[in-house]
């Protein structure tokens, strides 16, 4: 646990969020995204149950549980890389149910993955021109007259290296992402996905296996996301970065949204020390010291 | 004694033959779909079939010119491509590669049977469809040329044609590559997961790819198609697997490697079957019979390719950053 990581920056917090009680499914002022009745079924195993869930616009929210509790199950439906069984969800008001992922990213609502997908045998530089959207020069046809796209594409390089710079990796702008650290990878990923522009940005675990100095910069650059007027939904195992940067927390257990609010408030609530801790927490626990640590330090924050 | 001189000088032949054109085209169209687009097709020899089939069935059913034959070898092709992504570019990438091993032995085994026969001429083949082509021919008659290079009139003009093909088809694919669409294709290659997260439509992209790959299998095939007859047998899936050789040889994901790897690949050929056949008639090989000989040229070629394989996975141009043999 990088226990000591916290963001250079200071965290600007965005209040009052919510319309009424902070419950699950609770009303947001400006939802960007709202989601009704979503289901996804593994088998006998019912991965997401989500009645409804709202996420608030210009906000950073974060998506906690257990392993196992369907946040990453729940991204993939939300941008169109799994079909839900039910369920309906919209995105700035426009319906995304059914949409393949292809055209929710076109509609600014970008993610990124668990395991990073850098695209190892590209550059560094042909991995971030690759996520600008509306090229002229990707029709087939068009390819063959580089005089039609020959401009954007300088201006796609400039906006490339100009964000490179902010993720300090417009040094190694001509290697292969193949040979940058995984940390760097997540750095190029969410660059990446900046090329397009986007309204939301939904980072699958932004901060698994990267080493403390760079979570620093993540934190900071997720930070920034926010400031620049982008609404950021992510999903996080470690309490103490949720805490830091989080606006609004949605807890999910066993594929169900248990509870939300605001990352200190919601850390007390029963639901959540239960799905952390498993409903019989006052029995030993054996060996699942990972949860119990990562609670216990929960605990000790807000008492 | 060998006549070492014959050995070169047939050897030397195949440098700049039609089928080595034919063979680079091939493979071209399998750089687009695997070094490129990382789609497993293995039935390139199906696309090839087409074209010959194509073009020989246009003019000689139904007495096409020579532009009509090769736009209807190159529709059919389109169609056939269309048919084998339709329902399995969605799929993880193998099932491409069993579906189209399939097809193209279907596609085979069509103009093999006997039930079309009045059209495909079964196994026989057809031949008797080159008027047209010679016709168009504007050398003089005569004989041209020095050496292992001295070919008539019509050689020529068949050399011209299928070179020229070759050319603009490779610089049209140099093209392409270094787009923006380029990008497209090969960020697909490493991951088509992340593209899509991106806002492309892969589905799309993927069909385009196995499209124009299938429609230089095509052209391919016409060339193949001129300086024999058609018959079915060339087109076994044996075929697509020297055309792997020789993709594998030059380099995947490269332009100039199909070209001259297919040079190689049939400079090779040439070389040990004329020595294999004249050390045997020379008696420097007396446990071997004229028959076995035929067999051990492709021993040999197998086994320069497994060393280039093993020592130069990514080929003769390959980027060994950039392309591997296994990536």
């Amino acid at each position: 646990m990088s226990t000591n990581t916290v963001p250079t920056g200071k965290p600007v917090k965005s209040v009052d969020l919510h319309i009424g009680a902070a419950e699950p499914g609770c009303k947001k002022r400006d939802p960007i995204l709202v989601a009704e009745g979503v289901s996804r079924t593994f088998g006998g195993l019912k991965a997401v149950d989500v009645d409804h869930l709202e996420i608030p616009r210009g906000a950073i929210t974060a998506l906690i549980g257990p392993n196992g509790a369907g946040k990453t199950t729940l991204f993939n439906l939300l941008t169109g890389f799994d079909k839900p069984d039910t369920g309906s969800w919209t995105f700035e008001g426009k319906s995304l149910s059914g949409m393949p992922a292809y055209r929710v990213a076109r509609m600014g609502q970008i993610r990124t993955f668990q395991l990073t997908k850098a695209l190892s045998l590209l550059t560094v530089m042909d991995n971030m021109k690759l996520g600008a959207k509306g090229q002229i020069g990707e029709n087939l046809f068009r390819a063959l007259l580089p005089f039609l796209w020959r401009k954007q594409e300088e201006e796609n390089e400039a906006k490339a290296l100009d964000l490179l710079t902010r993720f300090k990796l417009d040094e190694k702008k001509d290697d292969y992402a193949a040979s940058l650290s995984g940390g760097q990878r997540k750095l190029l990923e969410m660059a990446r996905a900046l090329m397009s522009d986007p309204t939301l940005v939904m980072l699958d675990e932004p901060m698994a296996g990267v080493n403390p100095a760079l979570t620093q910069s993540l934190l900071d650059h997720i930070l920034n996301l926010k400031a620049e007027g982008m609404t950021v939904l992510f999903v996080e195992h470690d309490m103490q970065m949720v805490r830091h940067i989080a606006d609004w927390v949605v807890v999910m257990a066993e594929g169900r949204v248990v509870a939300e609010g605001d990352p200190h408030e919601v850390m007390k609530n029963q639901a959540v020390i239960d799905a952390y801790l498993g409903q019989h927490h006052d029995e030993d626990l054996g060996a699942d010291t990972e949860h119990v640590e990562a609670i216990k330090e929960l605990l000790d924050d807000n008492l | 004694m060998i006549d070492w001189g014959a050995i070169f000088s047939n050897a030397a032949v195949e440098l700049i033959s039609p089928t080595t054109a034919a063979y680079a085209l091939a493979a071209l169209g399998l750089a687009v779909h695997f070094g490129y687009t990382g789609l497993l097709n293995f039935g390139q020899a199906g696309f090839m079939a087409l074209g010959a089939y194509g073009y020989a069935i246009s003019i000689l059913t139904f007495g096409f010119p020579v532009w009509g034959a090769v736009l209807v070898g190159i529709g059919a092709s389109v169609v056939f491509a269309l048919i084998l992504g339709i329902p399995t570019l969605r799929l993880r990438a193998d099932y491409l590669a069993i579906v189209t091993i399939a097809a193209a032995e279907i596609v085979r085994l069509l103009f093999t049977t006997n039930s079309f026969a009045s059209v495909t001429g079964s196994a026989n083949g057809l031949s008797g469809y080159k008027l047209g082509f010679a016709a168009l021919n504007p050398i003089p008659e005569g004989t041209y040329g020095f050496g292992p290079f001295e070919n008539n009139a019509y050689d020529w003009w068949l050399r011209i044609v299928a070179w020229t093909a070759v050319v603009l088809i490779a610089l049209f694919t140099w093209q392409v590559m270094r787009s923006p669409w380029g990008r497209v294709i090969k960020g697909i290659r490493e991951d088509e997961d992340a593209v899509r997260a991106l806002g492309k439509n892969v589905y799309a992209y993927k069909m385009q790819s196995l499209i124009l790959g299938g429609v230089y299998g095509t052209l391919a095939g016409m060339i193949f198609a001129l300086p024999r007859a058609v018959v079915p047998s060339n087109y076994q899936t044996s075929l697509t697997f020297f055309i792997y050789a020789i993709l594998l040889l030059g380099g995947a994901a490269t332009i100039l490697g199909p070209i001259i790897g297919s040079m190689i690949f049939w400079v090779l050929l040439s070389f040990f079957s004329g020595f294999i056949a004249r050390a045997v008639e020379a008696g420097w090989l007396p446990f071997m019979t004229n028959i076995q000989a035929g067999q051990l040229r492709f021993i040999l070629v197998g086994v320069a390719i497994m060393l280039i394989v093993i020592f130069r996975p990514q080929g003769i141009f390959g980027n060994k950053k950039e392309l591997a043999f296994v990536h």
